[in-house]
């Protein structure tokens, strides 16, 4: 009790250099929380992803589509219990800075892929009977407002002309990661305008979704539906869903090195600034620890005053730039819209800002404890002298 | 702690020397030098003749390089650092010439430190603690912190902390040196009670001839060495 009263009245004896300490503390610790989520929110598609599922896709790039008829024989492979398929639409929605992803669906065989998608019945059913329908999570109908009954433009960049939709639902992500930034249409009215414009383009598929019910055999299921379609014109690779989501963030792997590593650096600035000041303190009560231990108090009196002090201020910096980050995130969140899917800071992530603080109280109080604990009582009480 | 006819502190063939770029610099020589319970001793000497540092040997916060310094029969010179800071809790009591509060603590506060040490019971403390400030009649002031006080003030409370835990012995380093004539005149008539009326040996060093006429007893160090005894102010043996 008493040290702990001790330890409060030594942590805030300079306030202004408490404060600012904390407030160092604070700003990075957030910071790294930040960071840390901003590298979880790139691989929410990976985390989003399900292990019931599998993707199948041209085996020489990804933007070389699919027959449609290719469907039908996926489906017989055995240990495939369903398929889907899907288009990537690329609209422009008033300006290119609106992005989000839009999918031309097969409704009915999609949403029974993606239960995660919670749509009412009724939006549903209204959604499979109007061909000009599209439905979108939330968190993109939150972000422009959207209301079920609104007309959507998109101008078309892949699919030229301008393409107004209806939106008929709006679905809730099952859970937190799941992504509620993306609109569906359906395939068959796309479908049906590229052959009236564009004949050579109609049938295709740019990725077939494809349902598994053990996912333990997803490999070998994936190697079945490769074989399928050996040496025919558009030979196929299949893999789950994560390792396809994967592919997407591996390509910005250098930028997600980066940012991790910034974030660890933030952590060691502050821990070297945190040093600093716990080094002066120690300096300037250098008699005050002669005098205890003068008084009788062991060495470990004034190693345990030293590493109580940082951690108290450590983990007080610390919590504080833990609380910091989650309306900070919620912020940064609706600042970058549907650009990432999932934008949550995670259990761990909080869990690695406790820990980055307490790693900064530990090491700050290290030296000045290791050389408190080994001065001379002497050379200390003349320090005041 | 000791056997009433051997002397409380018996110092033997003591000497100190310090290394400085490689030099052995000299601080005290060959110091024989007995003391007896309840005695108080006032160790006189010019700048650098080694009477701060005999009384750091004596208070177990420094070791000699040779000879031997018992006290209670404890060759303390022998024991190592956690043994001594053990010692020094149970036997030695401290006042500085800058008092050394802790700013942070109350008057209470600061008494009660040594005894945080002790088995005692939070009630035992704080009944201890009010008969120290008691006897250094700061019981009004006991929740004001060492800047709220005087120097005279704080020089009391840094007495009632050397003399909370009931030590054998209480050194003093030059414990009016940062006082006025009158304050310190309050305070060496403390250190006087404590001696007579407790029985408390106290050892203090002083520059000030008028407090060192407060002893019982004068030592005299110059460069090192213990050149003279004055008599014994009250019974004029030397």
């Amino acid at each position: 009790m008493f040290i702990l009263k001790l330890l409060l009245k030594n942590a805030f004896r300079h306030k202004l250099r408490t404060t600012l300490t904390m407030v160092g503390l604070v700003v990075a610790i957030c910071a790294f929380g930040l960071l840390r989520t901003i590298v979880d929110a790139w691989y929410a598609g990976v985390e989003g992803s399900s292990s019931t599922r599998l993707v199948t896709r041209s085996a020489i790039s990804l933007t070389f589509p699919l027959p449609l008829n290719y469907g039908q024989r996926i489906k017989s492979v055995e240990g495939v219990s369903g398929i889907s398929w899907s288009n990537w639409f690329g609209g422009v929605y008033i300006t290119e800075r609106n992005f989000f992803p839009q999918f031309a669906v097969d409704p009915t065989t999609y949403l029974a892929l993606y239960p995660e998608f919670r749509l009412s019945d009724a939006e549903r059913l209204a959604f499979m009977r109007d061909r000009q329908g599209v439905i979108v999570g939330r968190k993109l109908a939150d972000k422009f407002g959207w209301k079920v009954g609104d007309q959507i433009p998109l101008r078309g960049t892949i699919y030229p002309g301008t393409w107004t939709f209806n939106l008929r639902g709006i679905w809730d992500g099952a859970e937190a990661k799941t992504d509620e930034s993306q609109l569906l249409m359906h395939w068959s009215y796309l479908n049906e305008t590229v052959r009236k414009l564009y004949p050579k383009r109609a049938d295709a598929v740019g990725v077939y979704i494809v349902g598994i019910n053990e996912p333990q055999n997803a490999a070998l299921i994936s190697q079945r539906v490769d074989e399928l379609f050996k040496n025919s014109l558009a030979e196929t690779l299949t893999e789950t869903e994560s390792a396809f989501q994967l592919s997407f963030v591996s390509m910005s792997e250098a930028i997600l090195v980066a940012i991790n590593a910034v974030s660890l650096i933030i952590v060691v600035i502050i821990m070297a600034v945190m040093a600093n000041t716990m080094t002066m303190t120690a300096r300037e009560r250098l008699a005050e620890y002669a005098t205890l231990k003068a008084l009788g108090f062991a060495p470990s009196f004034v190693v345990k005053l030293l590493f109580g002090e940082s951690l108290l201020i450590a983990l007080i910096g610390g919590g504080l730039g833990l609380l910091l980050t989650l309306p900070l995130a919620a912020g940064f969140a609706s600042a970058v819209g549907t650009l990432f899917p999932s934008f949550h800071v995670s259990g761990l992530t909080m869990g690695l800002q406790v820990v980055a603080a307490l790693v900064v109280g530990l090491v700050a109080a290290a030296w000045p404890a290791w050389k408190m604990s080994r001065i001379d009582i002497v050379q200390g009480l003349r320090h005041v002298a | 702690m000791s056997n009433p006819q051997e002397p409380l502190i018996r110092i033997r063939d003591l000497s100190k020397s310090y290394q400085r770029g490689g030099q052995d610099i000299p601080v005290l020589l060959d110091i024989q030098l007995d003391v007896q319970a309840g005695d108080f001793v006032a160790l006189m000497g010019p700048s650098g003749s080694g009477k701060s540092t005999l009384l750091n040997l004596i208070a177990g916060i420094d070791q000699p390089t040779s000879g031997r310094i018992e006290i209670g029969g404890v060759d303390i010179a022998t024991l190592s650092e956690g043994q001594l800071a053990d010692w020094r809790a149970r036997n030695v009591g401290f006042i500085f010439q800058f008092y050394n509060l802790l700013p942070v603590l109350t008057a209470f506060e600061n008494v009660e430190l040594p005894l945080l040490l002790t088995g005692l019971s939070a009630r035992q403390r704080r009944e201890h603690t009010l008969a120290a400030l008691a006897m250094v009649k700061l019981e009004d002031r006991m929740d004001h912190y060492p800047n709220e006080l005087s120097g005279g003030q704080q020089q009391r409370v840094a007495i009632a902390r050397a003399l909370v835990s009931d030590p054998t012995l209480i050194v003093a380093d030059e414990p009016t040196g940062d006082l006025d004539r009158h304050t310190g005149e309050e305070v060496l008539g403390l250190l006087d009670e404590l001696n007579r009326k407790l029985g408390k040996t106290i050892v203090m060093v002083t520059h000030d001839p008028k407090a060192a006429a407060r002893a019982r007893r004068m030592v005299h160090l110059e460069k090192g060495v213990l050149v003279d005894e004055a008599p014994d102010l009250l019974t004029g043996k030397t």
